[in-house]
């Protein structure tokens, strides 16, 4: 049977009817059609997935839709404010800190979530907050400096 | 080949306590599953390895996810997570073993979902949070249809991902005893990757110094090594009453082989086992003096 649940993402307010065995990623790409959160390994294991929630990261494939009930999700698309990227955004874009791009949503969201709680992590702190996220292209080299150059004000 | 597909269809049931959970449980029996972060129950259904028809989530239920002291015991709610772990003040100090464990846990996106609790219930042989809530002498407030009972954590595992609940019971709660001064707590995970990962060998030691180098008391639990976390007590015995030193922390780690029943890579883990338990002794002995 469906719920009606109500979820913030982005900062506007979504009423929703979600069947208990949607998972939040599925509402995020199927209802809202926000399909910057990828649905990879669908298992919690690579981080394609990621977004904010309540301020912290999630796998959102292992967060059923009706359990983000009344919780601020925060996803890539809310990123950009009125066509200029995020400062992690344009990093990453000037730094080469992607090449196929897939998992690059996730990657910017565990990277922001670190930066709102912690705008001056060390390198081994950036490392830990974006272990949960594969990249099979860039061996990760420029990721991390795309992030260092954000937290150094070069970004 | 597994495949991953969409999860299959359940009634979600969300009890506004842990009675009400408990009495869903118990009267819909091998039907129903408690669910706390989800993160292993989830992926398991996906897989079609868990199919429950009723799943009982214990996210509205509130006040379940706490980490306090009280009464000189540390107390662990059902809901806390791994991060809640990880950034808690009162495990920050004397139970900074837990701290440790769960910086080293799967990854941040999972530590903000998964449950400690849930580490436990799903009774995996190398799940990270049960040596060293062994070490440290945790014990289990179970409560069921039939009223609650108290179990030490290393009893309540029985086999590899089975657990000693019975019918409507779950786990209301995790307590340790507060260490004794000069206690030393490590947990050391043996993986291949730093992160998102399972533990070839986990090894934790809580070590307690007279106050010279007499070994007052020590606990030392191993993950990985047999179909359940278990205690190593030969190597206990070897080291308890007696002075620390290299040769003392050496043959406790032989000894504590002798806890070991691989299910996989015996001759390896079982290497591992004694290498790792000597580094850990080592290591809690430098932060207990």
């Amino acid at each position: 049977m469906k719920q009606t649940i109500t979820l913030t993402v982005n900062g506007d307010e979504f009423q929703l009817a979600v069947d208990p065995r949607r998972t939040l990623l599925e509402v995020l790409r199927e209802e809202l059609h926000l399909t910057g959160a990828k649905k990879n390994c669908n298992e919690g294991e690579c981080g394609a997935c990621t977004v904010i929630m309540d301020g912290k990261a999630v796998s959102s494939c292992l967060v059923l839709a009706v359990q983000a009930r009344g919780k601020k999700i925060e996803t890539i698309e809310g990123l950009a404010r009125n066509g200029k990227l995020h400062p992690l955004q344009e990093a990453f874009v000037k730094h080469g800190g992607l090449q196929c791009g897939f998992c690059t949503p996730g990657m910017i969201m565990s990277a922001k979530a670190l930066l709102d709680k912690n705008p001056r992590p060390t390198e081994d702190e950036i490392k830990t907050a974006i272990a949960g996220n594969l990249c099979r292209c860039t061996g990760y080299v420029k990721i991390l400096e795309s992030i260092k150059a954000v937290v150094d004000g070069k970004g | 080949m597994i495949f991953i597909r969409r999860l299959p269809q359940f009634d979600y049931v969300a009890p506004r306590t842990l009675w009400e959970a408990s009495s869903v449980l118990a009267e819909r029996k091998s039907e129903a599953v408690l669910m706390a972060g989800g993160t292993d129950l989830l992926p398991k259904m996906k897989k079609r390895e868990a199919t429950p028809r009723y799943l009982v989530s214990l996210k509205n239920v509130p006040g379940l996810a706490y980490i306090k002291e009280d009464k000189g015991a540390l107390k662990i709610g059902p809901m806390a997570t791994i991060h809640d772990v990880e950034s808690s003040p009162v495990i920050a100090g004397k139970y900074a073993i837990l701290r440790d464990t769960s910086l080293v846990f799967a990854s941040a996106q999972i530590r903000n979902l998964a449950t400690v609790t849930g580490n436990l219930c799903n009774a995996a042989p190398s799940a990270d949070m049960a040596s060293p809530l062994i070490a440290l002498g945790a014990t289990l407030s179970l409560s069921g249809p039939q009223g609650g009972r108290t179990i030490p954590l290393e009893k309540f595992f029985t086999g590899p991902f089975t657990n000693s609940l019975g019918e409507g019971e779950l786990v209301a709660e995790i307590q340790a005893p507060q260490p004794q001064p000069h206690t030393g707590g490590v947990y050391i995970k043996h993986s291949i990757r730093n992160a998102m990962d399972h533990a070839i060998v986990g090894v934790a030691v809580v070590l307690t110094l007279d106050g010279s180098d007499v070994c007052k008391d020590v606990r030392i639990a191993l993950g990985a090594c047999a179909p359940t976390p278990v205690r190593a007590a030969e190597a206990e015995k070897a080291l308890k009453g007696n002075k620390l030193t290299k040769a003392a922390i050496d043959k406790a780690a032989k000894a504590a082989v002798s806890a070991a029943q691989p299910r996989s890579d015996p001759e390896y883990k079982r290497e591992m086992v004694q290498v790792l338990t000597a580094r850990a002794l080592n290591q809690a002995w430098q932060i207990a003096r």
